[in-house]
């Protein structure tokens, strides 16, 4: 049931405030047909506020939303013919799992034999088959999940909307459903976006990412694009780990501590920080490579983790900054304590010079 | 163990540390209920006048009362005040109290307080508003004046139990139901509604009894045919004394508390 007809969605210049809240300040968004987008932000950034004004339960105060070449704003929710799946499942206790996925359907007027087949292959689709007369209060948090899911993608929508859909499982459970969310998005193609302040999430689900903050779109790229070059450093910030690093320009010349940084490309226009992801970071004995810039510092703390060991390294400027080490047998812990001089390594395509600026 | 120094509850106070507190519910209970049921013997009696413990024991005040064509006229007027005005009460409640819910207008508190005013002013002085008013346009005895007084009488009651009903109600349901393309009615009668019958029965319940057991107005606004059957009760205590008004008020609480009875066995929900 490859949807070859899913429909981009189109939103421009979307504005809305709340009083003197402004929850969306114009924001512009190219999503393509087929696309997994997910929209990316902490609470309050109006990362649902404009999931909801695609779904039409909320109404801008101006722009365009197209669904195709279909303007979409002023349509209300049940005109819109989209599927969503809501944080807290928001299934009808009164029904049973058949029920509630025969719902949409039964609005459409589908007929009674092909419902009852619809519903089978939904609940399938989902591994829920055989389901159908359970009770909605017999089903564990993930099972509802997927009850939910199967009710959103039942009648075939050509765009499917999610609002948190994971928060309330557990870890193992989410990790595991963002996979299968994944295929199931690609076995079914439609219109995706998704609405997540779980990084993590994000960077394993998305085909790209939107991140917005203060109802502004910060950066919109694929997860790798996102991590790995962020636009600005709210989007260093937030997703993943860290160290946000001043340095000096001098012309064309970037330099930390007096030191030149060797970079890919050149580096871009105004002020700018330097951004070091932990595990980007190495320890080197040898400080003469060419293809990585060199830090010396001595140990501040090390902090064993499990998986990995996070050092924080006090360079030779002042500033800290936070590796991430492996802590497999022959590797670096097996040397290294607080408060040995260390030197560290850091490749030019992992020298990430951001604008120094909060916000976009 | 005895029961008596077996603890009472998860704390270790025993049945026997709590026997003044059975005791003091027992005499409150009494005192709520044996008004009521004093009458109940009373009806039964042989008597010429309302007597109590009644010497003799017989059926005939309640064959006075089914035999009189005043009485069940009067009876009929009741129930049919009291259907109608649930009728009225109970959409329009239902409709202000989801509005008011969903609502997140600034007025909408106020909105509120305003509509259960009649609950907290005195029945009286809407007896009399009521009643001048319905001189002016000509409603006074009519079935429809009395339901419509009744039904600001009973629309609080809706709006306060709806109201009740509808904050446990996850409203993600409703967005739910439309995104999958219900309109807002359809998906509130389809998600909400099954939801909060529990309330919404009760209250029906609630605005039928309203009406039902209401005197006040009915003496200002019913009259003639269209007496009811507490105002014509009263006004029977007042001529003469006689035991048809204690057959009348035991089949009363009948059926008010088999009303009651009946939301219970209706309205309960499954889970």
């Amino acid at each position: 049931m490859h949807h070859s007809t899913a429909l981009p969605i189109s939103i421009s210049a979307v504005t809305k405030a709340y009083g003197a809240v402004h929850a969306l300040k114009g924001v512009s968004l190219d999503i393509q047909a087929g696309e997994f987008m997910t929209l990316l932000g902490p609470s309050g950034s109006g990362k649902t506020t404009l999931l909801m004004a695609i779904a039409g339960f909320t109404r801008p105060d101006s722009g365009s939303i197209r669904f195709g070449d279909q303007e979409a704003i002023l349509s209300p929710p049940h005109k819109r013919g989209v599927g969503m799946v809501f944080q807290n499942y928001a299934l009808f206790p009164h029904m049973n799992v058949a029920r509630n996925v025969a719902y949409p359907l039964k609005l459409r007027k589908v007929a009674k034999a092909e419902v009852d087949a619809m519903v089978a292959e939904a609940l399938e689709t989902v591994q829920l088959a055989g389901y159908g007369d359970r009770a909605i209060s017999q089903l564990s948090g993930g099972q509802k999940q997927r009850v939910a899911l199967a009710r959103a993608i039942v009648f075939k929508p050509r765009i499917l909307l999610m609002d948190e859909p994971l928060s309330a499982l557990d870890k193992k459970l989410r990790e595991h459903m963002q996979i299968e969310l994944r295929h199931l998005h690609e076995k079914l193609g439609m219109t995706t976006v998704y609405v997540t302040h779980d990084q993590r999430e994000a960077l394993t689900m998305a085909d790209r990412i939107a991140v917005i903050n203060h109802g502004s779109l910060q950066q919109v790229d694929t997860p790798r694009k996102i991590y790995e070059s962020p636009a600005n450093r709210f989007v260093a910030d937030f997703i993943g780990e860290s160290s946000i690093l001043p340095v000096v320009r001098d012309g064309n010349t970037i330099r930390f501590d007096g030191n030149a940084l060797k970079t890919v490309t050149a580096p871009p226009d105004g002020p700018l920080a330097l951004m070091i992801r932990p595990e980007r970071l190495a320890f080197v004995t040898d400080a003469s490579r060419d293809e990585v810039n060199t830090f010396a510092g001595n140990v501040l703390e090390l902090v064993y983790q499990g998986d990995s060991a996070l050092c924080y390294i006090e360079l030779s400027n002042g500033t800290t900054v936070a590796l991430r080490a492996n802590t497999h047998a022959g590797g670096p812990l097996d040397s290294i304590v607080e408060g040995a001089s260390v030197t560290l390594g850091l490749h030019v395509a992992d020298t990430v010079l951001i604008p120094a600026g909060r916000d976009a | 163990m005895h029961w008596f120094s077996r603890p009472a509850s998860d704390t270790q106070i025993t049945h026997g540390q709590r026997l003044w507190l059975y005791i003091l519910a027992a005499i409150i209970m009494v005192l709520l209920v044996a008004p009521t049921l004093i009458v109940v013997p009373m009806s039964f009696s042989a008597s010429q006048y309302l007597e109590f413990p009644p010497q003799e024991w017989s059926l005939r005040w309640y064959e006075s009362y089914f035999s009189s064509t005043a009485w069940m006229q009067a009876t009929k007027t009741s129930l049919t005040a009291g259907v109608l005005t649930m009728l009225m009460a109970t959409p329009l409640g239902v409709a202000a109290a989801y509005g008011l819910h969903v609502s997140l207008h600034p007025w909408a508190r106020g909105i509120f307080v305003l509509l259960i005013t009649p609950m907290m002013i005195p029945v009286i002085l809407i007896a009399i508003g009521a009643f001048y008013a319905y001189v002016q346009i000509g409603l006074v005895n009519s079935l429809f004046g009395l339901v419509i007084a009744h039904s600001i009488l009973a629309l609080p009651l809706v709006l306060i139990v709806v109201s009740a009903g509808l904050k446990s109600f996850d409203m993600n349901q409703e967005a739910a139901a439309r995104s999958l393309g219900a309109s807002r009615l359809t998906a509130f009668l389809t998600v909400n509604l099954p939801q909060i019958r529990f309330s919404v029965i009760t209250a029906a319940v609630l605005s039928f009894l309203t009406s039902f057991d209401e005197v006040i107005i009915a003496m200002f606004v019913s009259g003639g045919q269209n007496s009811t059957l507490t105002r014509n009760m009263f006004n029977a205590l007042r001529d003469q004394i006689d035991p048809t008004i204690a057959a009348i008020s035991t089949i009363m609480i009948v059926v008010s508390s088999g009303a009651l009875l009946l939301a219970q066995v209706f309205g309960k929900s499954k889970n």
